[in-house]
Formats: structure tokens, C-alpha cells, sequence
């Protein structure tokens, strides 16, 4: 595995330590989880998710109503930088 | 009445910290709030004036909720997780949030951003994780119940390094809105108890289906106390002998064979089972639980909520910063992980096929069951292991899931209960596990063995 790729994609910026550390684990790991390659898996249909049969089932729509919505102020409150209701970041261009 | 036995549990939990470090926070505030709540309510409320620990990855109006990461050191929840909701109303009492492995990612609460949590029965071991501090709450005596999430065995495992009961339920019995999403298609919230009918009210309580979480189902709750008593006689238990062989500590194997003698002595029939792709469980897991958390993790970008890296220049180094210095190892591995799996090329080779293993394991059960009401085997391979003896090696912390993970992946209930100690007086426990909504049963059988074969010792450290 190319660690310092992956982290990019994985949008972290990990430094020369951490690649080093990370590699052999990641390839331990990648090396152990390989042994599926042995499972015959011919004709068997990927399980999608996790619902039962019960949850399939279950009907989960609901009437299209407009509820009453928590508000920008509200939704804006946990974030480390907000002005008036927006979030603010540094620049993008 | 029930206001000094909520202030009891906050003090013993303030008195323990420092040696166990099992809550993240105490809520003084709010557990004084909800007395003068309930004084006016009825008495005959489900859980009235029952405190509650509950696992910091499960959101609480108004109360801190880090999930154990820097990440989300100060982050305050917005809402109640329904859980909650349905525990307040009941008239429990959340007194504090517990320690857990960053984003319940570890089987050690080591991973946790805000020190290690303790064993109460030997402090120099762990409590076992993900949700090491709500097991160690329980096990000190505490509180009677607390809160847990499952992705692998999050519950079941540290319940039985703990020496308590610890329940994952059926996917879909309990809903999971405001639970943290870590691996969506695996993760529950769970119950721990110090006796079956603890978990067995809680779960009365918060089972059901919520227009709030697509993924909880129509099915009705039982009453699951009403059935705790019910004899087991003429219950087949299958036993996976195949499984119980490399790994498994000898002690552990013994407790479990007795385990195993004492059910066949109060009725129940023992006969043999296969499960032939349960030895590819951990695998499978670390493809399709890394993957979603890959994805879920992605909203940790210091924008919306949480941690931001203050030094970076454009939008996407506070990305890439914020992420880097929010998060620990053990999450930074598995984003990487589930991002290599994800990423083109790798797909088909690791996700798909995961998929479809996936398929086998859920399948093997289905057969299993078609011969036995509830299976057993030990729940970990081992008891409480020492602090940092697995932490430099990933591969060997995640091997400990092996009895638990395959539930998960099934979407199967199944619960942990005590059933001896070792020579060094370390809890054992032993996993039941059950088909599709059986948490009736699982309870039932698990109640049995507790009341013929209790563990009357207690741990080092115990509130009185």
C-alpha cells in the first residue's frame, strides 16, 4: 500500500514518522485480510447492508410536511468559526 | 428517596475516577435538573430515578459528547440520540458520559484521546473497549445499567473482561439515532447491566422502532422481564467446537466447558454446530467496518463542528491539518485502511468480496439455527489483558473480536454474561448468541444460568 497516497486521499496529512509506522501495520493487515481470497464465493450475492428481513420490510417514508427547522444560529453554534449564521473558512481560491 | 441515590452514584463515580478514569463527565448539572423533573412525576415510571452511565459516542442534549477524540474534544450534542429520549421519559437519569476508544475503534479503551480507562478487578489491566468505561461504571458498582455501542463486540467484550452482563441486540431492535455513526451496516447501542434483569429493563425501555432511524424495524417489543424465569429445559444450544481451538486461552476454554455442563444440568440439550466461515469474521470486518468509516468519518473536517487546525492557509491544508491533529493512530488507520479498500481499483478485490463472505457467515447462522435455539461459545478469547501488552501490535488487539465480530456481521442479537473467574481472579464470560430477534430468549437463558450459577465475587474496586 502506498501510505502517503492513501493519506491523501483520506485527506491526512501524516507526517515521515507516521509513514513509517503505518506502513508494515497497514500491510500486516492487508496481508491478513487477504486470506479471503481463499472463500469460494461463486454464485453468492453480496450482502448489502444490515437489515433483516423484518427491517426490509419496515416501511420508513413519511408524509412530505414542512416542519419547523432548529434555525442557522442553532446550526451554526458548535462550529470553531461562524459569523451571523454562516460558517466561515479560510480561503478557498 | 431516589434523589440520594442518584447523588450516591454521582459522588462513588467522583470518588473512582481518579483510579478507574471510567466517565469522560459527570452531569451534576443536569442529574439535578432531572430530580426536580421527576418530582413531579409518577413514581411508577419503568426506570424512575434510575442513573444511567452512558457511552460518549451517544448524544446528549447539552452535554459533552467527544466520542473519545480530540476531534470533538468540547463538541456539546444539538439533540438527544432516541435512546435518551426513551430513558428520560421512562424517568432514568443520565449522571455522566463514559471513556471509550476514539470513535469506538479498539478493543482495549487504550484508543481513547483522554487516558486509559481501568479494570475494577485489577487496575493494571484493561477493561476491554470499545466501550471500556461504561462497562467499568457497571462492574464498580456505580450505576445498575449503562449505554454501549457494538460494531465488533463493543458491548459483549469489555462485559466480560468486566465481570457483567453485556447485550448487542438483533440491527434494527434499538434505534440509532444520535448514536455516532462509526460502520453504519454493523453498529448498535448495547446495554450493560450487572444482572440480566438490568439489561432486560433497559432494553424494554429503548427497543422499538423510531421514524428518526430508517434502519430500526417494525417488530414488537416483548416483555422482556416477564419471560426471564421461563425454564430452558428442552432448549437446544449448539456449540461451535471447531472455533475453540487456537487462541483460546485454557482457562477460558474450562470455564466455558463447565458452562456448558451447567446449562445440560438445568434441562437444556448441548448438540454440535458448524459455523464454517466464522474464522474469516475479523477479516471481513476490517474491510467493511473500515470502509464505512472511511466514509462517515469523512464529516470531521473542522468546519461545522469540533476541532480546527488554526495554522493553515487555504481550505483544503485545514482539511488535511485539522484531521491529522484531531484524530489518533488507531482511527488514522482504519480511515486509511477502508480508504485503500474503497479506492479504484481495490474494490472488487476487498469490499465486494467482503460482501459476499459477509453473505456466508449471515448464512451459516441461518443453518445453525435451524437445529439450535441459541448458540454458545466463550465471548473473548482471553480475560483482561495488561495495559500496552497489544497496544503496539493492531493485528493482535483485533484477533480478540473473534467470537464476537461474526454477530455483527450477521446482524444477529447475542449477550455476555459472567461465568467464573481465573486464577488470577479475572472475569470470564460466556457469549450466547441468538437468531433474529430473540432477545426474549437470549435473556431468559442468560437469567437462568446467572441465578444457578452466580459470580459472587466482587471486583478490587467497588463503590460499597
Amino acid at each position: 500500500m502506498d501510505v502517503k497516497k492513501v493519506a491523501k486521499l483520506a485527506h491526512l496529512d501524516i507526517s515521515e514518522e507516521e509513514v513509517a509506522i503505518y506502513t508494515p501495520q497497514l500491510a500486516k493487515i492487508v496481508e491478513y485480510v487477504e486470506q479471503l481470497g481463499k472463500v469460494d464465493i461463486t454464485g453468492v450475492d453480496p450482502m448489502l447492508g444490515g437489515l433483516t428481513d423484518e427491517g426490509q420490510a419496515t416501511d420508513t417514508m413519511r408524509d412530505d410536511e414542512v416542519i419547523v427547522s432548529s434555525g442557522q444560529e442553532w446550526a451554526t453554534c458548535e462550529a470553531p468559526a461562524a459569523v451571523e449564521g454562516h460558517f466561515q473558512v479560510p480561503k478557498v481560491l | 428517596m431516589f434523589e440520594s441515590i442518584i447523588k450516591k452514584a454521582l459522588d462513588d463515580a467522583e470518588r473512582l475516577n481518579p483510579i478507574l478514569n471510567a466517565f469522560l463527565s459527570l452531569e451534576q448539572a443536569h442529574a439535578e435538573e432531572r430530580i426536580a423533573e421527576l418530582g413531579k412525576e409518577r413514581q411508577e415510571l419503568p426506570l424512575f430515578g434510575y442513573p444511567i452511565a452512558v457511552k460518549d459516542n451517544i448524544c446528549t442534549q447539552g452535554l459533552r459528547t467527544s466520542c473519545g477524540s480530540r476531534i470533538l474534544e468540547n463538541y456539546r450534542a444539538h439533540y438527544n440520540a432516541t435512546a435518551i429520549e426513551k430513558l428520560n421519559q421512562a424517568g432514568a437519569v443520565v449522571i455522566g458520559k463514559t471513556n471509550m476508544d476514539e470513535f469506538a475503534m479498539g478493543s482495549s479503551n487504550e484508543n481513547s484521546a483522554f487516558g486509559i480507562c481501568r479494570n475494577p478487578w485489577d487496575t493494571e489491566r484493561v477493561p476491554g473497549g470499545s466501550s471500556g468505561g461504561s462497562a467499568a461504571a457497571v462492574a464498580s458498582g456505580v450505576v445498575r445499567a449503562s449505554l454501549g455501542s457494538e460494531t465488533g463486540g463493543s458491548v459483549r467484550q469489555p462485559a466480560s473482561l468486566c465481570g457483567v452482563v453485556g447485550l448487542k441486540p438483533t440491527y434494527g431492535r434499538i434505534s440509532r439515532y444520535g448514536l455516532v455513526a462509526f460502520a453504519s451496516s454493523l453498529d448498535n447501542i448495547g446495554i450493560f447491566g450487572r444482572s440480566v434483569r438490568d439489561a432486560a429493563k433497559v432494553l424494554g425501555v429503548i427497543a422499538g422502532r423510531d421514524p428518526l432511524d430508517s434502519t430500526s424495524a417494525e417488530v414488537p417489543v416483548p416483555d422482556y422481564e416477564a419471560t426471564l424465569d421461563a425454564t430452558v429445559s428442552g432448549r437446544r444450544i449448539g456449540v461451535p467446537w471447531a472455533l475453540m481451538g487456537e487462541g483460546l486461552d485454557g482457562e477460558v476454554r474450562s470455564a466455558v466447558e463447565r458452562s456448558i455442563e451447567g446449562f445440560r444440568s438445568i434441562g437444556a440439550e448441548i448438540v454440535d454446530i458448524e459455523l464454517p466461515h466464522a474464522m474469516y469474521g475479523i477479516a471481513v470486518y476490517y474491510i467493511i467496518a473500515t470502509a464505512e468509516a472511511s466514509s462517515n468519518l469523512a464529516r470531521y473536517d473542522g468546519v461545522r463542528y469540533g476541532f480546527r487546525a488554526e495554522q493553515a492557509n487555504s481550505l483544503r491544508e485545514m482539511y488535511h491539518q485539522t484531521r491529522e491533529e484531531g484524530f489518533g493512530p488507531e482511527v488514522k488507520r482504519r480511515i486509511m485502511l477502508g480508504t485503500y479498500v474503497l479506492s479504484s481499483g481495490y474494490y472488487d478485490a476487498y469490499y465486494a468480496k467482503a460482501q459476499k463472505v459477509r453473505a456466508l457467515v449471515k448464512r451459516d447462522y441461518e443453518r445453525a439455527f435451524a437445529s439450535c435455539d441459541a448458540i454458545l461459545t466463550p465471548t473473548s478469547p482471553t480475560t483482561a489483558f495488561r495495559i500496552g501488552e497489544r497496544s503496539d501490535d493492531p493485528l493482535a488487539m483485533y484477533l480478540s473480536d473473534i467470537y464476537t465480530v461474526s454477530a455483527n456481521l450477521a446482524g444477529i442479537p447475542a449477550i455476555s454474561v459472567p461465568c467464573g473467574l481465573s486464577s488470577e481472579n479475572l472475569p470470564i464470560g460466556l457469549q450466547l448468541l441468538g437468531n433474529f430477534w430473540s432477545e426474549a430468549l437470549l435473556l431468559n437463558m442468560a437469567y437462568k444460568f446467572e441465578s444457578e450459577f452466580p459470580l459472587k465475587e466482587m471486583p478490587k474496586i467497588f463503590a460499597d
